[in-house]
């Protein structure tokens, strides 16, 4: 049996320090408060002093209140009754189900040894074409949601989540507003997806602690259903406020901040997360799509700059959409035209191409310059590809997605105009009046 | 005796330990928890305690567990068997580490870096009564492409004289292939591998040249406008986004040296698995075998344990020495310089040390100079020479290069390839900036380059200005419109541009344009010129334009055209066509 401790004898932030001996960096402790307990990890040993990283909080915690050792790290339940359940950031139900009788693992474990890596060569189709069609969402790869609060990122997860090719799918929100956690839990319910959900949730009135806790457990439990044989797809929402909880511990850990505030190893840490991302050969495989939001706008703010170090792409979220500049999905090379269809590549960069001329002739119109023919072709076009495909109420798979960019094409181009490849154009350019009859 | 300890305090990944007798700074010292024996390196001593960074998770460690010290620093394995290998940070093989310990990477786990098994042939070169000194050449053995060289260990002490040779024979690295007698009289048995510390260099060459031989990489706007040497130092920082990775992987592919050593360092893991999966399929354009057998890759990639990851760039570049040693060109890439850099600040921060600039220690900036450093020219015992050149990535944050490691990188280096946003959003890639970007190598190498081309340097020089000047006007036309710019001028931001398009813009996925030779760069660059000099007569600003793009278009098709072929012929023909004009 171990030893009691009953006197802490330090109490900062979500810190706490107390005299105790035997104990292991990282072990779990258990701490009686009156009417409740509540756990802490030991973050640092120095002689017989432990300090201790409370979980719930220090409100209330008295310096007399009793803290025993549990002999080993952070655990996070796993097995199929997991399925369906939703857990806060220490992993107990609050769904106001039973508890799991599950075993239990550890969370935080070690790298994959790169060694093991494949090249993802699969696709993850979700349904929306600014994503299907322009910026492949591939298997294991790891892509964050760029945008400002008030943008509808959380809607946007929860429907890759509902429409994406995955067993199993596994949501862990950091700081939600109550709003937020309801929505997603009643999203997923009603669109009857929710027996192959795991949601892991921290609240935004939780103790701080907890945030840091949810994406190790979220990725803990994902790489166990990995290993045997499923397709996993972790949602992350919002890791600005993971970084938040970061900064706040290490503020209250007396660190050195690095740059606005954020501890120096915050690389390190957003990039030991994104990393469990991972395509096993012959076994499952994880792919994490998360949100980074912006605080004012700015990319070079320390969270999403690092982030965008660590991730294969981004998805800028602006006014509503998937802003096709800037988003940009590294591995779509490995897919787009090799595992789809082969109008795949070309026909996406015609889009974009003749988008982003759209673009200057906007431009050219807020510069009160006098518009060509050529102008209004591409204004029209552009209308077009924001209300068929850009939209995010669009809903389609690839292929229909596809088929509807040839038709836009038809409706404002000549073939020569946008130097598609003949051999594609015979191949794929719509009769006139079939595409007419279409967009009616 | 080994001198042993206790754990008295950890935090992160720094223990402090209490010792019994003596502790060497750098030191290694195994922490030892339950059944796992971490390695760590002693970075700090004070009276009774030394701070020791653990190179492995430190979960579960305890006050009061015990610590062994090594008496060694940090070191690497050298012999043959290096090439074509897969190392993490501490020259661990990931492969093997796979086959022992599954999916995840275990702590704890040592495997022999040099495979104990293989059996090389061995070919003495030493004969018994013979004096040797450290660094003096025992024997040979055949090791892919070329003849690995076995020495005498580089830290021997003083003369010896070989009293044994072993005939010529398959060895495996442990077997003994020689026995010298040092001054003193006392046997040593030598085999194939040795040790060497990382922190230090390996120095045992005659002397060090100034660098003057180009190094190609193939990428036109790096080898004819911002060149680097063989034994050069160079750097590349850009922000995320900007084609780093890229541009890394063309140059570990097409570069002209012999050996390359890819230290992935805090980096993505899929990054190295493209280099892994792919290079023992794609052809060496030098050689014809597989690209694998001149590679060696050191992989410390973002997850792994942070201050492994400090020690991966020095594994690196020693690795580099030890194949410099051989007079052979070597080329490490180190990407990104950066996250090792961040290792070093938070070590630091784990010290309590007073924090420079952004929280990074006061050091860094002699750190980084002692690593560019290692890299050198020089000239070896028999007469051979050998090259280490460094190119190091660095990853500013939030693009800014104002920033402590890309500041301190530059004040080392001899060549600035700066990526931006601004080219790479443009889609002109590779998106190296040619209005901030450097090289010292061009004056440094100006005799060298004028064997290309005697005029060589001066058709650079009248480029570069053409492309500052191009730029100039097209500010100005950003403000007054095209209508407000006299055709001269509008005609020199054509040229500008056309240089771009054509020559700095290179399609890395086209198999021809991907790779250009110096032969190549130099015909092509002296067609440019020539057009460059030629007075273009147009009619009005649209037939300038329709002149450059039919000029354009010309020049794109060469680059796609196979050297020498007949459509590299017909495209000529009609540029020549144009010029005769």
């Amino acid at each position: 049996m171990r030893e009691i401790v009953t006197r802490i004898t330090e109490i900062t932030g979500s810190i706490a320090s107390l005299s105790a001996s035997g104990v292991g960096l990282g072990e779990l402790a258990e701490i009686q408060l009156p009417g409740r307990k509540t756990l802490g990890q030991v973050i640092r040993i120095a002689g017989n002093m432990v300090t201790l990283q409370v979980f719930g909080g220090t409100k209330g915690l008295s310096t007399n209140d009793r803290v025993r050792f549990l002999g080993h790290p952070m655990q996070v339940k796993y097995g199929e009754s997991m399925l369906g359940r939703i857990f806060n950031g220490s992993g107990a139900p609050i769904d106001g189900g039973p508890d799991p009788v599950e075993d239990e693992i550890p969370i935080g474990g070690p790298s994959f040894n790169p060694a093991n890596r494949i090249i993802a060569k699969q696709m993850i189709r979700t349904n929306i074409p600014m994503i299907d069609v322009f910026n492949s969402l591939v298997v294991s790869q790891k892509l964050p949601i760029f945008s400002i609060p008030g943008e509808p990122y959380n809607q946007v997860l929860a429907r890759v989540g509902m429409q994406a090719e995955a067993d199993i799918i596994l949501l862990g929100g950091m700081g939600l507003k109550f709003d937020d956690y309801t929505f997603f839990k009643t999203t997923f319910e009603a669109s009857g997806v929710m027996n192959r959900v795991v949601m892991f949730i921290h609240q935004a009135s939780d103790p701080v602690v907890e945030c840091l806790l949810v994406p190790d457990m979220t990725l803990a439990v994902a790489e166990r259903f990995a290993e045997a044989g499923r397709r996993v797809l972790v949602l992350l929402t919002d890791m600005t406020n993971f970084a938040d909880a970061l900064k706040e511990i290490s503020i209250s850990m007396e660190q050195i901040p690095s740059n606005r505030g954020y501890p120096g190893d915050l690389y390190s840490q957003l990039a030991a997360r994104y990393e469990k991302a991972v395509d096993i050969q012959e076994l499952g495989d994880i792919t994490i799509l998360s949100v980074t939001t912006m605080p004012g706008d700015d990319v070079t703010h320390p969270v999403p700059d690092n982030t965008g170090y660590i991730t294969e792409g981004q998805f800028y979220l602006h006014n509503g959409v998937i802003d096709p500049f800037g988003s940009l999905s590294r591995l779509k090379q490995n897919v787009v035209s090799k595992v789809t269809r082969d109008d795949h590549n070309d026909i996406m960069n015609t889009m974009i191409r003749l988008y982003a001329d759209c673009r200057e002739s906007r431009n050219k119109i807020a510069m009160g310059f006098k518009l060509s023919r050529w102008d209004e072709t591409l204004l029209a076009y552009g209308e077009d590809f924001e209300r068929e495909l850009m939209d995010l109420e669009v809903n389609i798979p690839l292929e229909e997605a596809l088929d509807r960019c040839w038709g836009i094409l038809a409706r404002h181009f000549e073939t020569v105009q946008t130097g598609l490849k003949d051999s594609l154009v015979e191949q794929y350019w719509p009769a006139r009046d079939a595409d007419e009859k279409q967009a009616v | 005796m080994p001198v042993t300890g206790k754990v008295v305090a950890a935090y992160g990944n720094m223990v402090t330990a209490s010792f019994e007798s003596d502790v060497l700074q750098n030191e290694v010292a195994y922490v030892i928890t339950g059944e796992h024996r971490l390695k760590s390196e002693v970075i700090r001593v004070r009276d009774t305690v030394c701070d020791m960074q653990v190179f492995e998770d430190t979960r579960d460690v305890k006050v009061g567990d015990r610590v062994e010290f090594t008496g060694n620093l940090l070191v690497v394995e050298l012999g043959p068997g290096l090439l074509a290998q897969i190392y993490d940070g501490l020259q661990n093989p990931l492969p093997e580490l796979a086959e022992k310990s599954g999916l995840f990477l275990k702590r704890g786990v040592y495997l022999d870096c040099l495979d104990r098994e293989r059996e090389w042939e061995f070919t003495p070169v030493a004969k018994e009564g013979d004096t040797v000194r450290a660094g003096d050449v025992l024997g040979t053995v055949p090791e892919g492409l070329f003849t690995h060289q076995i020495f005498v260990p580089f830290d021997f002490i003083g003369a010896a004289r070989v009293t044994k040779m072993t005939p010529q024979g398959s060895y495996t690295v442990a077997q003994t292939v020689a026995e010298v007698e040092d001054e003193r009289g006392k046997t040593h048995a030598l085999t194939m591998v040795q040790e060497w510390p990382i922190k230090v260099p390996l120095r045992k060459y005659e002397s060090r040249l100034l660098p003057v031989e180009p190094l190609v990489t193939g990428i036109r706007i790096i080898d004819t406008f911002y060149p680097v040497a063989k034994g050069g130092t160079a750097c590349i920082p850009g922000p995320f986004g900007s084609g780093k990775t890229v541009l890394q992987q063309l140059i570990s592919r097409y570069a002209n040296v012999d050996v390359i050593i890819v230290a992935a360092c805090g980096e993505r893991a899929g990054e190295v698995v493209e280099t892994l999966r792919e290079f023992p399929h794609l052809t060496d354009p030098y050689t014809g075998k597989t690209l694998m057998e001149r590679t060696i890759i050191i992989c410390n990639t973002s997850s792994m344990p942070v201050a492994a990851r400090e020690a991966s760039i020095y594994t690196a570049v020693t690795l580099g020495e030890y194949y410099r040693q051989m007079g052979r060109n070597v080329l490490l890439l180190a990407d990104s310089t950066s996250r090792w850099a961040q290792a070093l600040r938070e070590m630091s921060g784990r010290l309590e040390e007073i924090p420079g600039d952004e929280a990074f220690p006061a050091y860094l900036q002699t750190r980084i100079a002692e690593f560019y450093e290692r890299a050198g020219y020089v000239t070896l015992g028999n007469g051979d020479k050998g090259s280490v050149s460094i190119i190091g990535t660095v990853s500013p944050a939030g693009g800014n290069f104002e920033e402590p490691v890309t500041q301190g990188t530059l004040a080392v280096v001899g060549a600035f390839l700066g990526l931006t946003w601004a080219r790479s959003n443009a889609r002109r890639f590779p998106a190296i900036d040619p209005l901030i970007s450097w090289s010292k190598y061009v004056e440094q190498m100006r005799e060298t380059l004028g064997r290309l081309d005697p005029g060589w340097t001066s058709m650079l020089k009248e480029a570069k200005r053409l492309i500052f000047a191009g730029d100039e006007i097209k500010k100005r036309m950003d403000v007054v419109g095209e209508e407000g710019t006299p055709l001269a001028d509008f005609i020199s931001h054509l040229k500008a541009e056309f240089v771009d398009a054509v020559y700095l813009q290179q399609n890395a996925f086209d198999p021809v344009d991907a790779y250009n030779t110096m032969e190549r760069q130099v015909y092509i660059f002296r067609k440019l010129h020539e057009v460059l000099r030629k007075e273009i007569t147009a009619s009005d600003k649209d037939d300038a334009r329709e002149i450059f793009f039919r000029l354009t278009a010309l020049f794109k098709n060469w680059n796609s055209a196979e050297w020498e072929s007949d459509e590299f012929r017909k495209y000529e023909e009609q540029i020549n066509d144009f010029l005769g004009s």
